[in-house]
């Protein structure tokens, strides 16, 4: 795409550079923001005076002698307990993707596989499963759960998660295996291997690409999930998210709101890792399903 | 594939989705007919000086017990379902006889809960979709114009608003727009109002809801397409350059046709999740202007009184609706597939 027909007139390079640092600017800077407000007192952050407050910081030099402050990050982890709740959502997150992988592949590879018409019916019915609020499953869990005593335990949360999560890694794992050529496990079928053992051997080894971008979606459903666990968990088994929310209910406090402002970084932050590290293949993984059909 | 090796490979986790996906659709269908139990009344006899009075009161032990005995409640049949939270048949009936006009009934269906919600997710599923189409094309076309170093940094930061936390994301913003956060404050300095509020007016938080909505999903729609502008055929764009085609018309009628495909995959992706939207509302606490139906369901789920009947009945309601919404996809993939069979 250099040919000189392409170049384009300046005014349009302008125009178009201009509108992609706006939107830069829209998508970037609240969470610059926040951050750098999070090391501020609440009489900054939420200045009644001056919004510049914010970014100078005069009460917070004033009540603490210094520009920059830890005292919403300490209130959270330590006074609230905001490390357990990180613990909490540590444990359900890697739970829930390595099941739901394993799970997905076994079934993403069959789907692949299988010239049946079912298969192809099972695709469409995971894609309506896929469609359902996942509060209205909540709903239809609350009052069985509590009957059977399961309610509020993290197990609970991690089985049902990755069963929301099942109909998404079909559909993407199997595009996946599709991608991998037939004659690959069907030679290896030939040499005699059983099915599984094909499997094992044969596929296993080169299907990390496909695996791991999954793994990807898995892990931001499971750590973005607020429906699921803020209604399932009990109070002592709660994760960042619902934690955050409840932060709100007391957030006439002076300073605790600052307390939710500091989680709400804290739980900001190991995405912003993810990105930058798995930038690529959030990329392939949103386009897959779109690319290929 | 032999079917026993299929059922083999599939069994786990079709399980897991007949478990927990397909039995609590069943669940939330029984518990719908259900309501909770009336609370025991008992009549007691008080005897005192001045002789002796009846008395009606609750008795409690006895209302738990039958709670412990049948959990789902008493049987209500489709009850639930015409009751004043939900389809309201009577409220309907009785506001259009009483109206004069559609405006004034239009109003009072807007004062029923269910209504209220419906109203307020249709909104953002046909507002917002269109709107994360159109902003997600310009944003890929902008970039996919950029030299190449600048597009990776562009990309990371694109990702943000969608990657993160829908709940932190709009609690993000809502400190943000509050009256003495940034945008709040400069708003009421550009509009000098010192009263302006987003939060208080109906209208405003409809509205900032629905930019909360844009933003979080404008960054699919332009990784979608900017991933489909890569593969734009260069042939078909110069010869439509030698045919004299200008930028515009190259657009209009080269590249969007190429990305139409990626268009309706976006959109059927959007419908769904815009259909569900639920955490805006939680993290804008906007409760007492917009509610969904999902925050409906959620409401019932948390009050001090857990609603099971009310928020199953919500739920079948709910779900009903995004049956509705697929049907067309659904029968648009089942031709595509039966074309392909013949």
């Amino acid at each position: 795409m250099t040919g000189a027909g392409y170049r384009r007139s300046t005014p349009l390079v302008i125009l178009s550079t201009g509108f992609v640092i706006l939107w830069l600017i829209l998508a970037a800077f609240p969470f610059v923001w926040t951050f750098w407000g999070s090391l501020k007192v609440q009489g900054d952050f939420f200045s009644r005076a001056d919004w510049m407050n914010a970014l100078t910081g005069p009460m917070t030099i004033a009540q603490t002698g210094a520009s920059f402050t830890g005292q919403g990050y300490a209130g959270a982890w330590i006074e609230s307990g905001f490390w357990r709740n990180v613990l909490n959502t540590g444990i359900v997150v890697a739970a829930t993707v390595t099941i739901s992988l394993t799970l997905g592949t076994l079934g993403g590879y069959a789907l692949a596989r299988s010239g049946f018409r079912y298969a192809f019916w099972l695709l469409m019915i995971a894609l309506v499963f896929r469609a359902m609020p996942h509060i209205t499953l909540v709903s239809g869990y609350m009052l069985p759960f509590f009957e059977w005593n399961l309610w509020g335990h993290l197990p609970t949360a991690i089985i049902v998660l990755v069963a929301i999560n099942q109909p998404f890694t079909l559909w993407m794992l199997h595009s996946f295996f599709l991608n991998i050529p037939k004659d690959l496990d069907e030679s290896a079928m030939v040499d005699g291997c059983t099915r599984f053992q094909a499997f094992r051997h044969v596929i296993i080894p080169v299907m990390w690409p496909g695996v791991i971008t999954t793994g990807l979606f898995s892990f931001l459903l499971a750590y973005n999930d607020f429906a699921v666990t803020a209604m399932l968990l009990s109070q002592e088994n709660q994760t960042m998210v619902p934690k955050i929310a409840s932060f709100l209910g007391s957030v006439q406090v002076e300073g605790n709101v600052m307390f939710a402002v500091a989680a709400v970084v804290s739980a900001t932050a190991p995405l912003f890792v993810l990105i930058m590290v798995f930038q690529r293949q959030i990329v392939s993984g949103l386009t897959a399903g779109a690319v290929k059909g | 594939m032999p079917h026993r090796t299929f059922l083999w490979f599939i069994l786990p986790s079709l399980t897991a989705m007949i478990l927990f996906i397909a039995l609590p659709i069943v669940s939330v269908v029984v518990q719908s007919l259900f309501v909770e139990h009336e609370q025991v009344l008992v009549t007691v006899e008080n005897c005192g000086p001045f002789g002796c009075t009846e008395e009606t009161r609750i008795d409690r032990e006895a209302t738990a017990a039958l709670r412990e005995a049948q959990p789902l409640g008493r049987f209500n049949g489709l009850g639930t379902y015409f009751n004043r939270s939900h389809l309201a048949t009577a409220e309907l009936s009785a506001a259009w006889q009483e109206s004069e006009t559609i405006g004034a009934f239009l109003g009072q269906v807007m004062n029923l809960p269910f209504y209220k919600a419906l109203v307020f997710t249709l909104s953002f599923t046909f507002i917002v979709t269109p709107l994360v189409l159109v902003l997600g094309l310009a944003i890929a076309l902008g970039v996919n114009g950029l030299p190449r170093l600048l597009r990776g940094p562009t990309i990371f930061f694109s990702l943000l608003p969608m990657i993160v936390t829908p709940l932190i994301g709009s609690l993000v913003l809502f400190w943000m727009i509050d009256a003495q956060g940034v945008i709040g404050a400069t708003l009421q300095r550009v509009f000098d109002d010192p009263n302006l509020s987003l939060k208080a007016s109906p209208v405003l938080t409809w509205v900032t809801l629905f930019v909360y909505g844009v933003w979080h999903s404008a960054p699919f729609a332009f990784i979608v397409f900017y991933a489909g502008l890569q593969t734009v055929p260069a042939e078909t764009l110069e010869a439509a350059m030698i045919d004299g085609a200008t930028r515009w018309q190259r657009i209009r009628y080269v590249v969007i046709p190429h990305l139409m495909p990626l268009a309706v995959f976006i959109t059927l992706m959007q419908l769904m999740d815009n259909f569900r939207v639920f955490e805006p509302i939680v993290g804008f606490q906007a409760q007492a202007s917009a509610t969904s139906l999902s925050y409906l369901i959620y409401s019932h789920l948390r009050g001090d009184v857990q609603q099971f009947g009310s928020a199953a009945a919500t739920s079948v309601l709910t779900i009903i609706g995004v049956a509705i919404l697929l049907t067309p996809v659904l029968i648009r993939t089942w031709r595509d597939f039966n074309r392909k069979r013949v």
